[in-house]
């Protein structure tokens, strides 16, 4: 091939969208993962090999060369209590081990999954009967349950092998029937039965190439257990019986010797740990490839402060209470970063109400949280821009200075109270815990202010009221509390992001009325984000439109809404409903998305 | 708080009956006649006869359940006949040996999984994360018969700090002490596999719980950075911690026949094995029950403490 031709195809291949990696890829690029396959590969090959291995017999007894110590001529490993070569009884325990562990694995995953299956796209009576028999087996302790099989039918490999087996079928029936469940209910299943298909051919041909994934994750992840629990019995004297050994019974049999030759214990152990170990990592990895939703705690943890890496921090004569200077706020990805908010800038000024409006997506919620650091980091990170309060460049701030800013000076109220209050601390004790973060007053004095702020959110009963958590309350009671605790310590700027968004009509005019007169009596500088022009012309002065992460239009209420200059505000104005317009408003509302989705 | 307490009691009877159910079909499925097992090959048929009209295993087996378990609520579990007395004897003599043993593992499992699971989320992708995870990894991979035998080797024969066995000393023993000097290698040894569990899923549940809408709310109060984490992320984490702590106290009572019977502790798991060899089918029949009920115990009990935790849940 020409030098012509590699630098051809290398620019296809860069425009090209880069390729989805398969399970496989993404398996080996897992370091760990890939360490485990390769661990796993050795040892299959070597138990698959081990017939035409140069080996002793493991089973031959020579009671003359009993207990030779590892490295003894002849014996690489030693030999036992009654002279067997150790590394020829190694690699066949190793085999019965790994047999039986994988067998007892495909048992269980098959009968498991059968019961998932048919729970799962029966339901009703068949599913309740099914699921409260698992549970019953879910209600022993784990080994337990495979002891007394073990013990009605009686000791020997493969009762243990049932036994192993049995108990881990609870695992995959539960798995499988919660999938089951969710597919059942799915269009191309109903689409599958309307087109005549039989019961058994949905199961088969719609439902089940659907759960695969999981059944093998369900597997792969129980079957380093089953290998543990097998060699468990085994050790017990329950389990593999003399001449034939598994790795268990070999460290059981060892175990009288522990004092004398501990590597006739030692090496069956070692061995267990290593390829229960090397399962364990290559399952871990094959539920990372395969569902990476599985993946506890995969999600970074945010940061107290959003990452700020500034290209610039530029400065403004602006003496406002609040000034934005082209902020940028972007999300770390794994293909680079995504701009959310693209250099904006707008001011604010004490006593004043400025509107942020836009549609989701259009990065005015993380403007707001922006403001003091707030989005989550990673993925958010401040890449440019300087918010000033009082003069001062917020993001030249060391950390524990903005930390004593938020909800001191600049406070902000959520949209949905009841995911952004904590759901296990009652409502006063959340609000007392605000006020007391910025000042040094004693709890029963705090909770005499807590009570105040409830009486000037006009909170009933706030005595009584302050005791309940918020799933206690109703939705525009929650937002008082999370008003209530804005004002705790009597900041000079709210930031109020959809505050009346999750709230029904007449609830929302309520809170809009308090948020307008605690403004006028406290003096509070209030930015409003929200994506409804009506809540806007309601209360704030000035309005700021975004799209994109940009401002596309600015200026006093009144002026955008009788004369909108950009397109885009003009079809969210239109975008209000107004008394008597009637079905009119709908046919306007339909050429407005069609014009959206040309434009 | 009782009446949430007296509804999870009354929910645990049918599990309870469920568990002697299976209990009570696993022993009746033993192949061959029992009759024949006890009286050998030189047995009459009218022996048998009156041996199995003595046992009651001429009658249909739903009669043979309700005689059984009426019998074992007036605690008569049967005879043992290997040890020729009565089951429950066996079984009282015991189960405070389990309790002791199992019940240590449940709290060091619980502290240290917490903390560790606790120092994993916080400095994520850190040394003591990394560190953390590979303990894990060890803990949840190594046999845990194995590891007691390699911590026999270690403390008992190589350094002589700690006893191999048992649960008292020999001679003039017997105080608490001496119990917990025992105690340590057993203990220690059961807990470290249910430790690696909490300890991964408490680093799960804390790294989901700081990405929830509170978690930015008490940050935007202006509370320092330990408060978050420490209070508020921890409790809501500890809510999905609770009941994982539940299901590993199956583990470490099942865990403690391996453990028992490493360390010859006096208990109920050692008691199992034994009466399994001989076969011994009612110590089976009654130690598996009474293991079993107190594991549904527990449950309950994880259950009341995340609903102390969590008020929603009390509804």
């Amino acid at each position: 091939m020409s030098a012509a031709d590699t630098t051809m195809s290398a620019e296809v291949d860069a425009d090209a969208p880069p390729a989805r990696p398969t399970a496989w890829q993404l398996l080996m690029n897992n370091t760990l993962a890939a360490a485990g396959f390769w661990i796993m590969a050795v040892i299959v090959a070597l138990c698959i090999l081990e017939p035409i291995l140069p080996l002793p017999d493991p089973d031959v007894t020579s009671l003359a060369e009993r207990l030779a110590p590892v490295f003894s001529e002849g014996h690489l490993l030693g030999t036992d209590h009654l002279g067997r070569d150790i590394l020829a009884r190694l690699f066949s325990g190793m085999r019965v081990s790994l047999v039986v562990g994988v067998t007892a694995s495909v048992i269980a995953a098959f009968f498991g999954s059968l019961i998932g299956l048919i729970a799962g796209y029966a339901r009703g009576r068949v599913d309740n009967i099914l699921m409260r028999g698992i549970d019953m087996l879910m209600a022993f302790p784990y080994i337990l349950l495979a002891l007394a099989i073990v013990a009605a039918l009686g000791p020997g490999l493969l009762n243990a092998l049932y036994a192993i087996a049995v108990v881990n079928i609870p695992f995959f029936a539960r798995n499988i029937r919660g999938i089951t469940v969710g597919l059942a209910g799915r269009e191309f299943v109903d689409a599958a039965r309307l087109s005549g298909k039989g019961h058994i051919s949905i199961v088969l041909t719609e439902i089940l190439p659907n759960v695969l994934p999981v059944i093998v994750i369900t597997m792969s992840t129980t079957v380093g257990w089953m290998i543990l629990e097998t060699a468990g019995l085994s050790f017990l004297g329950l389990g593999a019986q003399p001449p034939q050994a598994d790795l268990g019974s070999m460290l059981g049999e060892g175990r009288s010797l522990l004092f004398t030759a501990p590597m006739v214990s030692i090496i069956p152990g070692v061995m267990v740990f290593i390829i229960v170990m090397s399962i364990n990592l290559l399952g871990d990895g094959v539920r990372d490839a395969l569902d990476p939703r599985l993946r506890a705690g995969a999600l970074a943890r945010p940061m107290a402060v959003t990452k700020i890496d500034r290209k610039a921090a530029p400065k403004s004569d602006d003496k406002s209470a609040l000034v934005v200077t082209d902020l940028e706020t972007s999300f770390e990805g794994t293909k680079g970063t995504t701009p959310a908010v693209k250099g904006i800038s707008f001011s604010l000024d004490k006593g004043e109400c400025l509107g942020l409006i836009g549609e989701s997506g259009s990065g005015k919620s993380v403007t707001a949280l922006s403001l003091l650091g707030l989005v989550a980091s990673p993925p958010g990170i401040i890449t440019g821009g300087t918010v000033a309060i009082d003069g001062q460049d917020v993001f030249g701030m060391r950390e524990q200075e903005i930390v004593a800013l938020r909800g001191r000076k600049v406070a902000y109220v959520f949209q949905d109270p009841l995911t952004t209050l904590h759901p296990l601390f009652t409502v006063g004790d959340q609000v007392v815990e605000a006020v007391q973060a910025h000042q040094k007053i004693s709890k029963s004095d705090a909770w005499a202010k807590m009570l105040d702020l409830f009486r000037a959110v006009r909170i009933p009963d706030p005595e009584q009221r302050a005791n309940a958590y918020p799933h206690e309350m109703s939705g525009g009671q929650r937002q008082r509390v999370g008003i209530a605790m804005a004002l705790a310590n009597d900041p000079e700027i709210i930031i109020a992001d959809e505050p009346t968004t999750a709230l029904d009509v007449t609830v929302q005019a309520e809170i809009l009325a308090l948020l307008q007169n605690l403004r006028k009596e406290r003096g509070l500088a209030l930015l409003f984000i929200t994506h409804d022009f009506g809540v806007v012309a309601e209360i704030c002065d000035r309005v700021a439109v975004m799209r994109f992460g940009e401002v596309v239009e600015a200026g006093d209420t009144m002026k955008v809404l009788s004369n909108p200059q950009h397109d885009y505000t003009k079809r969210l104005i239109a975008c209000v409903p107004k008394p008597g317009q009637g079905r009119q408003f709908l046919d306007d509302v339909r050429k407005l998305a069609a014009e959206t989705q040309n434009g | 708080m009782t009446g949430y307490i007296l509804k999870r009691l009354l929910a645990a009877i049918p599990v309870l009956i469920g568990l002697s159910i299976i209990v009570f079909l696993i022993m009746a499925l033993i192949p061959g006649d029992p009759a024949q097992a006890i009286l050998g090959n030189f047995a009459t048929p009218e022996n048998i006869a009156r041996v199995n009209r003595e046992l009651g295993l001429d009658k249909s087996l739903p009669e043979q359940y309700f005689i059984w378990i009426f019998n074992v609520l007036q605690g008569d579990f049967g005879r043992s006949y290997i040890l020729n007395r009565p089951v429950l004897d066996e079984i009282l003599d015991r189960f405070g040996a389990t309790l002791i043993l199992a019940g240590t593992a449940l709290v060091l499992c619980s502290i240290f999984g917490i903390l560790a699971g606790i120092a994993s989320a916080v400095r994520q992708f850190g040394w003591t994360d990394r560190l953390v995870t590979l303990v894990v990894l060890i803990g949840i991979s190594l046999p845990s018969f194995f590891l007691g035998l390699l911590l026999i080797l270690l403390f008992a024969v190589q350094w002589r700090v700690l006893p191999a066995s048992g649960m008292f000393a020999v001679y003039g023993g017997g105080d608490l002490p001496d119990l917990l000097y025992h105690l340590i290698l057993p203990a220690v040894t059961l807990a470290v596999v249910a430790t690696g569990v909490v300890a991964r899923l408490t680093r799960a549940a804390m790294l989901e719980v700081l990405r929830q809408d509170f978690v930015r709310t008490a940050r935007a109060k202006g509370l320092d950075e330990n408060t978050v984490i420490y209070k508020h992320a921890l409790k809501a984490a500890m809510v999905s911690v609770v009941p994982v702590i539940g299901i590993q106290a199956g583990f470490v009572l099942g865990g403690a026949v391996y453990i028992e019977t490493v360390f010859q502790w006096p208990g109920i798991g050692a008691m199992l094995v034994k009466a399994i060899s001989t076969r011994d089918i009612l110590l089976v029949q009654g130690g598996v029950l009474i293991v079993a009920a107190a594991y549904v115990f527990v449950n309950l009990l994880a259950d009341v403490v995340q609903s102390l935790l969590d008020p929603r849940l009390k509804t």
